[in-house]
């Protein structure tokens, strides 16, 4: 299983969302991108884009400052 | 997935207008709803190629959002049309008074729009001027 990281640190809302759906774009159903970031509010934001759109979230936590989401593509 | 139309108004020349009403329109259309954006008055001349860097911040925030290197309202509404298939007009009016040709805006900019159809198709949906 391929998991892409999409690193979205350093810079802020909605960047880390733009981010993740470029890399969403590309990707293929199933595949699995982790995403992280360093602005609190996408860390949130984040999981509601997916709840909405229909994706998965598998994973999130917070680490040294550094929040990890882990998202798989659906659709 | 519930999908909204999204009308967004913007006639300031302030990089934090203009960089709320791309957030707007980019989330917007990222998260399925149908986003239309109306670009009048004083906000039309920075979506001629190359003028963007010229917003003045306007208060503390804008200039922190330049400092900081938050997302750059242009870049948003690209990625607003690209990814989620946003429709970006400039208004009628503005582009005949400012005498800017289709060639002079940028790429993801759609042909002029008359604020009679705007409001015809914003009619029914969130609307939203910054």
């Amino acid at each position: 299983m391929e998991r892409k990281l999409v690193d979205a640190k350093n810079t802020f809302c909605p960047g880390p969302l733009m981010e993740l759906i470029g890399q969403m774009k590309m990707a293929e159903v199933g595949d699995e991108l982790e995403v992280l970031s360093t602005d609190k509010g996408s860390a949130n934001d984040i999981p509601e884009w997916i709840h909405k759109v229909g994706h998965e979230l598998l994973d999130s936590f917070e680490e040294d400052g550094v929040w990890h989401l882990v998202v798989k593509k659906i659709k | 997935m519930p999908s909204e139309k999204i009308s967004v108004m913007v006639t300031s020349n302030k990089r934090e207008q203009l960089q709320m009403a791309a957030m707007v329109a980019s989330v917007g259309a990222v998260s399925g709803n149908d986003v239309t954006v109306f670009l009048s008055m004083n906000s039309l001349k920075y979506f001629v190629k190359g003028n963007a860097e010229q917003a003045s911040p306007e208060g503390p925030v804008g200039s922190l959002i330049v400092e900081k290197n938050a997302p750059d309202f242009m870049e948003l509404f690209q990625q607003a049309v690209e990814y989620g298939d946003a429709k970006i007009f400039p208004c009628s009016m503005a582009v005949d008074i400012l005498e800017i040709g289709q060639d002079d805006l940028e790429e993801f900019v759609s042909e002029p729009l008359g604020l009679t159809t705007f409001l015809s198709d914003a009619s029914d949906g969130q609307v939203w001027h910054f």
